[in-house]
């Protein structure tokens, strides 16, 4: 046996990834343009944030364009024009997001202090000087309209879901595309209902069950698409073998389709929760907002997250906007926060438990 | 040989085969049908309750409803309501709607379809994933969050570029200002709905995007086309009809929306065609603002508003899940 040195590997060479040239070009091209931006700006009269975007991005588009000819012709210099134009658009997609996200910290931050948590605004105004008062009382308002919003629009979502894929009936296609229709409904239109239905005729005042009502109408079109897209996946075997053991349909559905599905099921809830917590529309008109706790959804006012941010914002003080900011950075991360659990939820395979 | 019989057993009793479903099936059917069913039940409802409470204002203002643009509840000194003095129309706020969604899509949509081509077939794996969960998050953004940052952040920029635009286009006259007053004007709004569709628009074109048949992208690519290229000749032609139809979903979104308008916009109550002057107003905003003070025969007059603006959005969001849903069948 010799010993035989191994032979050295050719790393292997992938002809669509740049090359280090390429690099040096694109590098050249983005440094160009940057350059050409700032001295523009500084020479002719164009001024302010947007000048140096609106030059960056015209030299980048130009400067690229011309290389790329150089380079390969005309074909390949409208496909990098075209390149530097889609990039722009997920740019210009994602910056909002990521200042709405900013300002919220920024300017919410401010307004979080230990005792929010702990007092309501029963015996302050929103004028007060930001340390005193609270939203205990807003967040749960906003806990209570969200669970009984929840205990209304599930069923109703699962079942739509459980017709559109298991029964599938004379009904599929026009439910399918009422529920379609229904995710269209504007906030302030459920709201408008809900006060001709039930405010006007039997209450005649505010109060929680009513903001439940009019977020369940808003909730049911979610929680039913998303049901119906993860019941879908549902591999038709598992129906086939709870059948063939000799079960009803309804059984087969009850232990075998829905549990395989539990996880996605209550994304679909969680996904449902997050789209009205901060719905605000609806709530101006039906609960109220109190400034107090109240644990009763059916009677008296009942102050909730979106509530607070709207009268905070609406009195218009210093003191007073710090706290809708503060308001609406508690309400996005709750949001963000069953938001993110959805996802998580949702990522896992179906049928896994 | 003795042949005897061997006694059978008893033969079961016969069983009856059926396609009939069970007793319990029958039950299930039937609670999960009315289950499907409430969807109709609810717009059902919503049409009847509206149209009961706003009937007495169609039948006052008539067709003046939707052409004119008075908005006046005159109460005589006794309290009681001067029935022929008073006039309803919305037409103002039926025009500032359509241009608010009208802007709304002409600034949102280029940039929501260009993110789209950008997610499905330029983006690298991992950009991708980020970018998606950001845009699918922003959808779950409360509108009056996107309200208080086109308030408060927005403004100061926008009021800017609406200044350049009339500096340097005030000869269109959608640009023109007749005051020095851009501030909280329609074009501001407009923009902050337009951010407010790219999620809903972008989440549509992209999955139109990623059911194009791979087999006519790689017959492109082999054929030397470059990647523009291969999207104007497979996924454009592929996808034109479904984007529409997520177009026009975004305009029914922007057409319904309330909290965000209303916070950005200065709400006047008269038709403005000049987008960068600051009053304007759409009728779900307008149902807002009225409905702290209104006495209960101007409600009703709120009522048949929000009819008229819940049929307009279930039309167009009708058409739009039509194209949508007939692009995703003609594909496969």
């Amino acid at each position: 046996m010799s010993n035989i040195s191994p032979v050295p590997q050719a790393t292997p060479r992938k002809p669509w990834s740049a090359t280090p040239r390429d690099r040096l070009n694109t590098g050249l091209v983005l440094a160009s343009a940057i350059l050409l931006s700032f001295a523009v700006v500084a020479v002719t009269p164009l001024k302010g944030k947007l000048a140096y975007f609106a030059i960056f991005f015209l030299a980048y588009l130009t400067l690229e364009f011309i290389v790329s000819f150089v380079k390969a012709g005309r074909p390949a210099a409208v496909d990098s024009l075209f390149k530097g134009l889609v990039t722009m658009a997920i740019a210009a997609a994602v910056t909002p997001i990521v200042s709405i996200l900013v300002t919220v910290w920024i300017r919410g931050h401010k307004g979080l202090h230990l005792s929010l948590f702990t007092t309501d605004m029963r015996s302050n105004s929103f004028t007060d000087p930001v340390s005193q008062g609270g939203i205990v009382h807003a967040i749960v308002g906003t806990f209570l309209l969200v669970i009984f919003a929840m205990v209304i629009s599930v069923p109703i979502g699962i079942l739509t879901a459980i017709y559109l894929t298991e029964i599938r009936g004379r009904f599929t296609r026009p439910i399918e595309f009422l529920v379609q229709a229904m995710s269209g409904v504007p906030s302030i239109v459920a709201g408008l209902f809900i006060y001709a239905a039930i405010l006007v005729p039997l209450t005649k005042t505010v109060n929680g069950i009513q903001g439940s009502l009019a977020l369940a109408i808003l909730m049911i079109p979610t929680v039913a698409r998303t049901s119906q897209e993860v019941l879908k996946l549902i591999p038709g075997d598992l129906r086939e073998a709870g059948l063939a053991l000799g079960g009803t349909q309804w059984r087969s559905v009850a232990i075998v389709v829905v549990p395989a599905a539990r996880s996605g099921l209550i994304t679909a809830m969680i996904l449902g929760v997050a789209r009205v917590a901060g719905e605000t529309a609806p709530i101006l008109l039906l609960t109220g907002g109190s400034g107090a706790k109240n644990y009763n959804m059916f009677s008296g006012s009942m102050g909730s997250l979106p509530n607070y941010v709207w009268q905070s914002f609406s009195a218009g003080t210093p003191e007073a906007i710090t706290r809708a900011w503060a308001g609406i950075l508690v309400l996005l991360v709750i949001v963000i926060a069953l938001f993110a659990t959805a996802r998580t939820l949702g990522n896992r395979k179906v049928g896994a438990n | 040989m003795s042949s005897q019989l061997i006694e059978s057993p008893a033969l079961p009793e016969k069983r009856v085969i059926t396609t009939r479903p069970r007793f319990s099936d029958r039950v299930f059917r039937a609670v999960v049908t009315s289950g499907g069913l409430s969807s109709l039940l609810i717009l059902g409802l919503i049409l009847a309750f509206l149209l009961y409470n706003g009937f007495d204002t169609f039948r006052q203002q008539g067709l003046h409803f939707l052409t004119s643009s008075s908005w006046q509840a005159v109460v005589s000194d006794s309290g009681k309501v001067d029935v022929a003095n008073s006039h309803f129309g919305i037409a103002a706020m039926l025009i500032g709607t359509l241009i608010l969604a009208f802007i709304a899509v002409l600034v949102g949509v280029p940039i929501s379809v260009g993110a789209a081509i950008y997610l499905t077939f330029y983006a690298p794996d991992s950009i991708k994933k980020i970018m998606v969960t950001a845009i699918d998050l922003m959808a779950a953004f409360p509108s009056v969050l996107f309200g208080l940052w086109g308030f408060f952040v927005l403004e100061g920029s926008a009021e800017y570029w609406a200044k350049l635009l009339h500096k340097y286009f005030g000869w269109i006259p959608f640009f023109r200002l007749d005051a020095p007053y851009v501030n909280r004007s329609p074009f501001i709004a407009g923009l902050v709905l337009a951010i407010m569709i790219i999620p809903i628009v972008t989440s549509i074109s992209r999955e139109i995007f990623s059911q194009t048949p791979l087999d006519r992208i790689q017959a492109a690519y082999a054929l030397g086309g470059t990647r523009f290229a291969m999207l104007r000749a497979v996924a454009f032609p592929y996808a034109r009809s479904g984007i529409v139809g997520g177009v026009m979903l975004g305009l029914g979104r922007a057409m319904g929306e309330t909290v965000a308008v209303y916070t950005v916009l200065n709400i006047v109550y008269q038709v403005n065609w000049h987008i960068l002057f600051s009053a304007g107003g759409n009728v779900a905003s307008m149902i807002l603002l009225k409905f702290g003070e209104a006495s209960p025969y101007e409600i009703k007059a709120l009522m048949a508003s929000g009819l008229v603006l819940f049929i307009l959005t279930l039309i167009v969001n009708s058409l739009a899940n039509l194209i949508v849903s007939r692009t995703g069948k003609s594909g496969r």
